[in-house]
């Protein structure tokens, strides 16, 4: 790629960040993923033009396709999923570069046809060589995959051109096994050209937690120990494991979420302001808070996990986990987690982070909320603030992406009585109905080798660093909790809290 | 819901919208700009309806400003200000004032606007038809950070665009030049992937079409080279062939949709270059309303610096113009051979550069 391009001024911003010549194989192409949200963003970003000539879409599974059944399998996906809509000239331009590969993971002729179909793709659609490998493959079959690419010379970059692979959690399921992955996937690509995707991280409230913070004045000031109360930081879904029972039994809620993606979230919302919005700024933030995180000294009294029960979810009758196809009746995996972490460093010192996520809870959300301090001293008298509570600010993440903010307000009246009011602000109200889906944003930003929103090697080993401890504890000590399910989650979180003289959001 | 006001002022309209936004139920505004049309009653229509399908992605309270004609000199004397008040389900996601000038104060429609503006959000001003010469300068105009006119939509573009060029204003666009974005952004993609310096350029659209002479004059602002502007019979741009020194690149849309990239030593590409409706347009030019350099820069380079068949390419490295046998004629007839003959002619100026 030429440097020195004339068209290309920093000041012209209604060009948009094309991606330079490039391909995407996605290995396991059959699977939920790849259709509902890979394929789809694949086409969303050729309809806004964000995908170069030439693009070119490699799938690599077991079925025995062509490759016309391969573009008519993307097609319906693309038809029935995806965000912008159907254009037959867009298609046109995407379906020049579709090719199937059919093969299993140990096939050695399948990744000799592989290599064959990207050299073929070099010439007939100028991909330049550059690849990037998507792995939306279940973990036990990542070393298998990464050590074929190795073999059949597929991770080689020559002269100019690159190669990179794209890994989705699960990044391990523990410390251990994490750094044993890092090895295998480090050994055959650079650490800069594995990209680990954490959708949470592509959602556009997210990044917007960076510019809430650092671009305005009126939040940094109040951002800290002397204002803030507590944080608590949720994520919660309304449904089960589904057909998940394989990969989920023996993972539980805390490894499946806490790990990357609330971990994720405390990160961005406790760190310290970036030197610059660049990938490197960014991590060494990130690493530098997640680094300070200190785990509460009881275990037992700071950390809940627990199993949801057969109940009633939103006007249905949902059976319990332990109830659940596949899962063995005495299983211990837990489907709700909620810890309570502190951050030593002079901004957080004493001000506690409670992190909870759990399946078959209220509803399905996903938010962060920093509760202030009561103000040090009231003027009012205290029927007039009875019902004022503490004052928040309320990022929340998903659905109805939005900011709001909490604080008491007179009740019109002639007395003087004080309650809390709202005020938001959404996204969907004041900007776009069209944000990007967050694998847009990921697969564009690894064509482009952009790596701001993806967690890095350290940033995954720190954070098993932080759970490690508790699931050790959970697995020698207790039996998880049982809720109902579609409640917001079993008693003894609520203990939790209330120990501590706080209560859980309902959010 | 929508409310009728007729021989109204400004004041009674804003309690309009309090009342109405009371009686829906949305107190709440999250509106993140004005967009004010100012056009004719024939046009407002679809003026508003891409201004509507606009506000999708930016929630806006839209003023439209209709200048009625008044038939008699009696009513000419005579002013009244109408207006329509459209709120929640008939305004899509913001609000809407349909405001009808009669008389005298249709040379006063910024008396009107002012009092409406939505508190410390941006102002836009978007004439779909009929723009003042001189947008910054008109009073409505001067209300807005952002100006944007439509060459397209006037008789005579060419002259239109010199005239614009001299009345630039940080803040003035135009929607010709939001409809080359595309293609702006294909040419530097498919200059990324090669490296060579371009040595001259040949813009190929329909005749009276100012988005080719925009492009025409970015190009030749951003390369520093010859630049010929060609006619065929579109729709709007055909094509744009870029001489390099390592072998033509052309980007060619005979249809309107669907384009063919071709680079030198590369395999030809399809992408997508669709004819994007108003509705599109207007949502790219409300993403960003700080001033468009780039625009100013290539609209500053001069209508007249281009060259056309016929007449020796100025400023020229020898190659191009020159050397051009068809002058693209005007006739429709003639039109497809003459494209032919510029396609034919790019082997052979792929040979010259060797």
């Amino acid at each position: 790629m030429s440097s020195s391009n004339p068209l290309r001024d920093p000041a012209d911003r209604r060009l948009p960040r094309i991606a330079g010549p490039s391909g995407l194989v996605i290995f396991g192409v059959t699977g939920d993923l790849s259709r509902k949200k890979l394929m789809p963003a694949v086409y969303d970003l050729a309809n806004r033009g964000l995908l170069p000539p030439g693009f070119s879409l490699v799938g690599f599974a077991r079925r025995d396709w062509e490759h016309e059944d391969f573009a008519q399998v993307v097609h319906d996906a693309v038809k029935e999923h995806s965000r912008t809509p159907f254009r037959e000239e867009v298609w046109q331009q995407l379906i020049q570069g579709m090719r199937f590969v059919q093969g299993t993971f140990d096939d050695d002729d399948a990744f000799e046809r592989l290599r064959a179909t990207i050299e073929d793709l070099d010439k007939a659609q100028g991909t330049g060589g550059n690849f990037a490998f998507y792995l939306s493959v279940p973990p036990k079959s990542f070393p298998v995959v990464i050590q074929q690419l190795k073999k059949h010379r597929l991770a080689d970059q020559s002269s100019g051109s690159w190669r990179r692979a794209v890994i989705e959690k699960p990044f391990g399921h523990d410390l251990k096994s994490a750094e044993e992955l890092n090895a295998i996937v480090h050994e055959v690509f650079a650490p800069d050209q594995v990209f680990r995707i954490d959708h949470y991280l592509g959602k556009e409230t997210v990044q917007n937690i960076l510019a809430l913070r650092f671009a305005n004045t009126m939040f940094e000031p109040i951002w800290n120990r002397s204002y803030v109360d507590h944080v608590q930081i949720t994520m919660a879904e309304d449904i089960g494991i589904g057909g998940r029972a394989g990969y989920y039994d023996g993972i539980g809620a805390a490894r499946d979420v806490i790990q990357n993606h609330l971990l994720q979230l405390l990160a961005l919302t406790a760190m310290e302001e970036p030197a610059s919005f660049d990938a490197d700024a960014l991590a060494a933030e990130k690493t530098k808070v997640l680094g300070a995180v200190r785990l509460p000294k009881d275990l037992g009294r700071d950390t809940v996990h627990a199993q949801y029960a057969a109940g009633w979810q939103g006007g249905a009758k949902v059976i319990g986990y332990l109830e659940e196809d596949g899962i063995d009746a005495r299983s211990k995996t837990d489907t709700y987690a909620a810890i309570k972490v502190g951050i030593d460093n002079r901004r957080w010192a004493g001000v506690p982070f409670y992190l909870r996520t759990g399946k078959r809870l209220g509803r399905r959300v996903t938010e962060i909320a920093v509760v202030f301090q009561r103000a040090p001293h009231s003027p009012f008298d205290t029927t007039a603030t009875e019902e004022l509570g503490s004052n928040a600010i309320v990022i929340r993440v998903q659905p109805d992406e939005g900011v709001t903010v909490r604080f008491g307000s007179k009740v019109p009246g002639t007395s003087m009585e004080i309650r809390d009011v709202s005020m938001d602000f959404a996204y969907g109200e004041s900007f776009t109905e069209s944000s990007p889906e967050a694998y847009e944003r990921l697969i564009l930003d690894v064509l482009l080798g952009d790596a701001n929103l993806f967690p890095r090697t350290e940033e995954v080993e720190l954070s098993w660093k932080i759970l490690d401890p508790i699931e050790e504890y959970w697995d020698k000590h207790c039996v998880p909790a049982q809720y109902p399910a579609g409640t917001w989650g079993p008693v003894e979180a609520d203990e939790m809290l209330e120990r501590d003289g706080r209560s859980w959001r309902r959010p | 819901m929508k409310t009728d006001l007729t021989d109204t002022t400004a004041s009674k309209i804003n309690k309009a919208l309090v009342l109405g936004r009371r009686a829906i139920g949305t107190p709440a505004i999250g509106m993140v700009l004005t967009l004010v049309i100012v056009t004719d009653e024939e046009n407002a229509y679809d003026a508003l309806k891409a201004a509507s399908d606009a506000a999708h992605e930016h929630p806006s309270r839209t003023l439209v400003v209709i200048k009625r004609v008044s038939r008699s000199p009696r009513d000419r004397t005579k002013s009244r200000l109408d207006a329509e008040v459209r709120l929640g389900a008939d305004a899509g996601t913001g609000e809407t004032i349909v405001l009808r000038l009669y008389g005298d104060v249709v040379d006063h429609a910024q008396s009107v606007v002012l009092p409406l503006l939505l508190p410390d959000a941006p102002v836009v001003v978007w004439w779909p038809v009929n723009a003042p010469l001189d947008p910054a300068g008109d009073p409505l105009g001067a209300l807005a950070q952002r100006r944007v006119t439509d060459t397209y939509a006037c008789e005579e573009p060419i002259r239109e665009l010199a005239a614009r060029a001299d009345a630039y204003a940080p803040g003035d666009t135009d929607l010709s030049w939001t409809r080359i974005t595309p293609w702006r952004s294909m040419l530097a993609a498919a200059l990324d992937q090669v490296d060579c310096e371009v040595r001259s350029v040949e813009v190929e659209g329909e005749a009276y079409n100012p988005s080719c002479e925009l492009l025409a004059m970015w190009l030749a602002d951003r390369l520093d080279v010859p630049v010929q502007r060609t006619s065929s019979e579109g729709p709007g741009l055909t094509a744009v062939r870029m001489d390099t020194d390592c072998g033509p690149v052309v980007l060619d849309r005979a249809d309107g949709s669907l384009a063919t990239l071709s680079i030198k030593g590369q395999p030809s590409r399809a992408v997508a270059l669709k004819r994007r409706e108003t509705a599109e347009l207007i949502a790219e030019e409300l993403r960003r309303l700080d001033p468009d350099d780039t625009y100013a820069s290539a609209l500053r380079y001069g209508v007249d610096r281009l060259s056309t068949p016929g007449e020796p390419a100025k400023g020229d490295s020898g190659d191009g113009a020159g050397a051009r046998a068809v002058p693209a004629p005007v006739e429709t007839a003639a039109k497809a051979p003459a494209k032919d003959a510029a396609q034919e002619k790019a082997p052979v100026k792929k040979a010259a550069a060797k």
